[in-house]
């Protein structure tokens, strides 16, 4: 073997990456990690639009015009309308005090937050129940002021905000505290009042991580099944939130009409996903590097 | 184990880390690779550990190419900046890592318990054994890196910058006791450092880096006495630039202001290196280079005097006794005792170094009709 | 090896002072907010437990029907976590380690049971599963494993949930491992699987056993999404949240707070371990 020809060997033997997997463990792995995420994530979101126009798409669309289904969507926006900006307020405020002080009692506050994540949404709903019900201690003066919350709007917009509180602040938290409190500081210390800081410094520079949390939290708010069938009792035309519409058309047999309208909120969720990718490759700081929820 | 780096080339995205790196470390030397951040210091080393694999280049360990051998078998004992430890074990673990990982005659768990307890006495951490990385001090850190490099009694020690992240005390304590481990051990040594006085006082053999290619490879003295090239020169110590011309065997800066004969140089731009002890004050009214000076600061028992002279005002600093009071403004003289003419030739730099300083005084004799003009 | 971000100064009073404003609104808000949504809710279902009585409340949580509901519950639960857990980390290490086209997707999907709603999933992963359904069909005739409508089908429906959980809290740990320990390991004469199994994956164990029991944790309360693949057969594919619906249905109150509770008081003590756990792992390897 000529001098050359080792070199060529040699070279061509220290291609590979010197410290990691081979090739073959490497190609198989990411065979492994697809064909998973394939089967159990991407075949049930196909099998949803697949199903929407099995019967064509004349079933689609007179599935998404019927009554039930606008009183569905009208009930599902309004409730996201109310619970999504009653949580941004408090996402931000929560994520102030505590990414900006220190007190005591702070990781107890933190649990509090992540309560819900642990929680069952049916055993959410029941609280509610157990709360606003005939039997509760409030029920019968309820009952006597005429005020109706469970099984109507009140409940479920009540349960959804319980269910979706922790999205916005779990998002913001450790972005706020990645980025630390110095530019606040120094804004402070040049004369800005609390909300000039807040909205001059803060807030651009958590933007993308809101508005992801906003996002969020919208698409739980809009999706969200058991604690709202639990408080909302089902009734038709009144109380049914697109999901639990979904369960009933499903129960009737109207697979087909069923799937046409989870359709939309696989799209919404679909819409969800593809802004947070979209915010992830270009403005890959300033979301918070650590999620949960 | 003596390690030959013949040729070495590495790219990064079209920019050159490596350039055609050539460079000997003998057998039980101690070597430091010296030079600006940047200049492909740690790319080298993880080349010859084989943590990056060369564009093109061999590395040879005792005439044997190490390519032919994974990184696991080379014998590599190396030592990050950060120290890399196992923050999940024990100090004792972590020493204890490269013989329990060892395939072949792996040593029993009582002969293991034993050499870690010597390294430990080595690195003078007895009694820290059990304890996590996250409990131990910078430097305790950093003598546990090098306990773990060495457990597995490497054929060559590589350190990469192993005192970068100390404070300065630490780092001279650590450096005189390495020293006095590379003496013990003897083992073949590369260490990473853009310390220069780390460098010169440790190290046999200084290497010189900066762009990707050895500038110069050298001992201390040599690196310090007679640097190869304008960019060592300034690299280690302090040094004052002056561009000048040379013409027959002579240079000059403004055709009149510096006249000096620098011998072999060929005709053309040169430029002038002085360090600031190459550079005396005149003050016994003889001749020489008149100028103003511009700043004074207190170093140790000297004053250091920053001059301009010549039509470009080009700045000259040297040292002056601090009891001579000096300041702004004031116009003096200096006599030029020493320094290097670095002539930009074809090959690359001829240099030339001006000889002590009675010729000088003869050279400057020679200038005298014209400089107190 | 950094330092933690925010290191507690000595506090000479319950709070620590800065000069930023909005202290006071912000803190009373949060804690205003979290009283009305969650404490005095809680507060109520804690007395509506409290006033059942300990015989009554035995009686409820030993039935054999809760009992089972409950063992399916936390059984498929386990059982989806595990396979969580051991997928979970594999995708983890693949879209951190590896590039390869389509990888910011992948990473994408990994997101969709965050978004779907579980009702969404719940009747996709039936009709996928159903003896009819793509899957199902061909389990069923290869396999004779049957899915859909089943207490397996259960563990499917726990596995679309969960799995986020896992991926999402190893990933960031994985990226911010340090890529010389794998190297000084490397040079040590330690080989791939050594280095990974004795040297990354115990720096990853506090973030896997986090996803784990969060993965489980949502597993246990799931219900969108279960009882549409499950058939719902009381001992035998019933889970602990529909009975609880049921009892609810039946106006017994008693009953359905008896089962709410148990889960509750477990999911109380899944989350303190999952702190516990971030905890000790932040004191011992300085991250978390
Ligand atoms: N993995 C990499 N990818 C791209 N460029 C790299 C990589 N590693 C090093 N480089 C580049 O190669 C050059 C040499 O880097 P190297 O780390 O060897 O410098 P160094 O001399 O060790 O510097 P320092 O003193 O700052 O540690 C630098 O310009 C650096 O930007
Ligand atoms: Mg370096």
């Amino acid at each position: 073997m000529t001098e050359a020809e080792k070199s060529v060997m040699a070279t061509r033997r220290r291609q590979k990456q010197a410290v990691g997997e081979g090739p073959l463990t490497r190609a198989a792995l990411i065979a492994v990690a697809l064909a998973f995420l394939g089967i159990m994530l991407i075949a049930p979101l196909l099998v949803v639009f697949a199903e929407a126009f099995s019967r064509g798409a004349g079933v689609f669309f007179d599935a998404l015009v019927a009554p039930h289904t606008m009183s569905a969507l009208q009930l599902t926006l309004l409730v996201a309308a109310i619970a999504v900006p009653a949580n941004l307020v408090f996402g931000i405020a929560a994520a102030w005090a505590i990414t900006k002080f220190d007190f005591k009692g702070k990781a107890f506050l933190l649990t509090l937050i992540d309560l819900p994540f642990a929680v069952s949404p049916v055993v959410s709903g029941l609280i509610f129940v157990l709360l606003f019900g005939a039997n509760s201690a409030l029920g019968p003066w309820l009952d006597e002021m005429n005020i109706k919350i469970l099984f109507a709007v009140p409940g479920i917009v009540i349960a959804t905000i319980f269910i979706t509180f922790p999205f916005i602040a779990r998002e913001l938290i450790p972005l706020m505290e990645q980025q630390g409190s110095s530019e606040e500081e120094a804004a402070v210390s040049l004369g800005a009042g609390g909300w000039r800081t807040f909205f001059l410094v803060t807030l651009p520079n958590v933007k993308w991580g809101l508005l992801y949390g906003v996002l969020l939290c919208n698409a739980r708010a809009m999706g969200e099944f058991g604690a709202v069938s639990v408080v909302s009792g089902h009734i038709r035309g009144q109380t049914n939130t697109l999901p639990l519409h979904i369960e009933i058309l499903y129960h009737d047999n109207k697979a087909a009409a069923a799937f046409a309208v989870a359709s939309l909120l696989a799209m919404l969720a679909l819409v969800t996903l593809a802004v947070k990718t979209v915010l992830e490759a270009r403005f890959a700081g300033s979301l918070a590097a650590q999620r949960r929820h | 184990m003596q390690v030959r780096v013949t040729n070495v080339s590495k790219n990064y995205a079209g920019m050159a880390a490596l350039a055609d790196v050539s460079l000997t470390v003998g057998s039980g030397e101690l070597v430091a690779l010296l030079g600006p951040s940047g200049s492909g210091k740690t790319t080298l080393l993880r080349t010859i550990a084989g943590l990056e694999t060369p564009d093109s280049g061999v590395v040879y360990f005792n005439d044997r190419d190490a390519s032919e051998s994974r990184i696991q078998d080379r014998g590599v004992g190396f030592v990050f900046q950060h120290y890399a430890l196992f923050k999940h074990m024990r100090v004792m673990d972590n020493i204890a890592f490269g013989l329990r990982a060892r395939k072949k005659n792996r040593p029993k768990e009582a002969d293991v318990k034993l050499k870690v307890m010597e390294l430990l006495d080595l690195v003078q951490l007895s009694g820290l054994e059990k304890r996590f990385p996250s409990q131990l001090s910078g430097g305790q850190r950093q003598r546990v890196a090098l306990a773990r490099a060495l457990a597995i009694e490497p054929s060559v020690l590589l350190l990469d910058e192993p005192f970068g992240a100390l404070d300065a005390r630490v780092r001279k304590d650590l450096r005189r006791w390495l020293r006095e481990i590379h003496d013990r051990t003897g083992h073949t040594t590369l260490f990473v450092t853009h310390d220069q006085e780390e460098a010169l006082e440790l190290a046999d053999r200084v290497v010189v880096m900066n762009k990707g290619q050895i500038e110069q490879s050298a001992t201390p003295d040599e690196i310090y006495d007679t640097p190869a090239t304008p960019f060592v020169f300034s690299f280690i110590g302090e040094s004052s630039v002056i561009p000048v011309v040379v013409g027959n065997g002579r240079a000059t800066l403004d055709e009149r202001v510096i006249d000096l004969e620098v011998g072999v140089l060929a005709d053309g731009p040169a430029k002038l290196f002085l360090r600031p002890e190459d550079v005396a004050m005149v003050t016994d009214g003889g001749p020489g280079i008149p100028g103003l000076v511009v700043s004074t600061r207190r170093i140790g028992g000297m004053r250091r005097v920053t001059m301009e002279c010549g039509l470009a005002r080009h700045r000259i600093e040297f040292d002056a006794p601090a009891e001579i009071d000096i300041h702004n403004s004031q116009r003096l003289q200096v006599r030029i005792t020493g320094g290097r003419v670095y002539g930009d030739g074809e090959e690359g730099y001829a240099t030339e170094k001006l000889a002590s300083s009675d010729t000088a005084d003869f050279k400057w004799a020679r200038a005298e009709g014209w400089i107190d003009r | 090896m950094t330092p933690k971000a925010i290191s507690k100064p000595p506090r000479a009073n319950w709070r620590r002072r800065s000069v930023l404003p909005g202290f006071g609104l912000s803190l009373g808000y949060t804690i205003a907010y979290l009283s009305l949504v969650v404490l005095i809710p809680l507060a109520g279902l804690g007395i509506s437990s409290a006033s059942l009585g300990w015989n009554e409340f035995w009686a409820i949580a030993f039935d054999p029907r809760v009992a089972a509901a409950l063992q399916l519950s936390f059984g498929a639960a386990l059982l989806a976590a595990i396979v969580n857990t051991v997928f979970g980390v594999l995708i983890a290490w693949v879209l951190v380690r590896y590039r390869f086209p389509g990888r910011r997707w992948l990473d994408a999907a990994v997101d969709l049971p965050f978004a779907l709603p579980t009702a969404v999933a719940g009747i996709a992963l039936a009709t996928l599963y159903a003896p009819n359904g793509v899957f199902g069909a061909t389990l069923e005739s290869v396999f004779g494993l049957k899915i859909g409508f089943s207490a397996i089908g259960v563990v499917f429906a726990l596995i679309f949930v969960g799995l986020p959980f896992v991926v999402r809290t190893v990933q960031p740990v994985l990226e911010e491992i340090d890529r010389e320990t794998e190297e000084v390991s490397a040079t040590l004469g330690a080989g791939r699987w050594r280095t990974v199994t004795r040297v990354i994956m115990p720096g990853l164990l506090p973030a896997i056993l986090t996803g784990f029991a969060l993965s489980f944790a949502r597993g246990v309360g799931e219900y969108g999404s279960v009882i549409f693949i499950a058939n719902n057969l009381p001992f035998q594919s019933e889970i602990a949240p529909l009975l609880i619906v049921i009892k609810l249905d039946e106006h017994n109150y008693a009953g359905a707070t008896a089962i709410a509770t148990i889960m509750l008081v477990i999911a109380f003590v899944m989350l303190f371990v999952i702190n516990l756990l971030q905890a000790w792992s932040r004191k011992w390897f300085g991250h978390d």
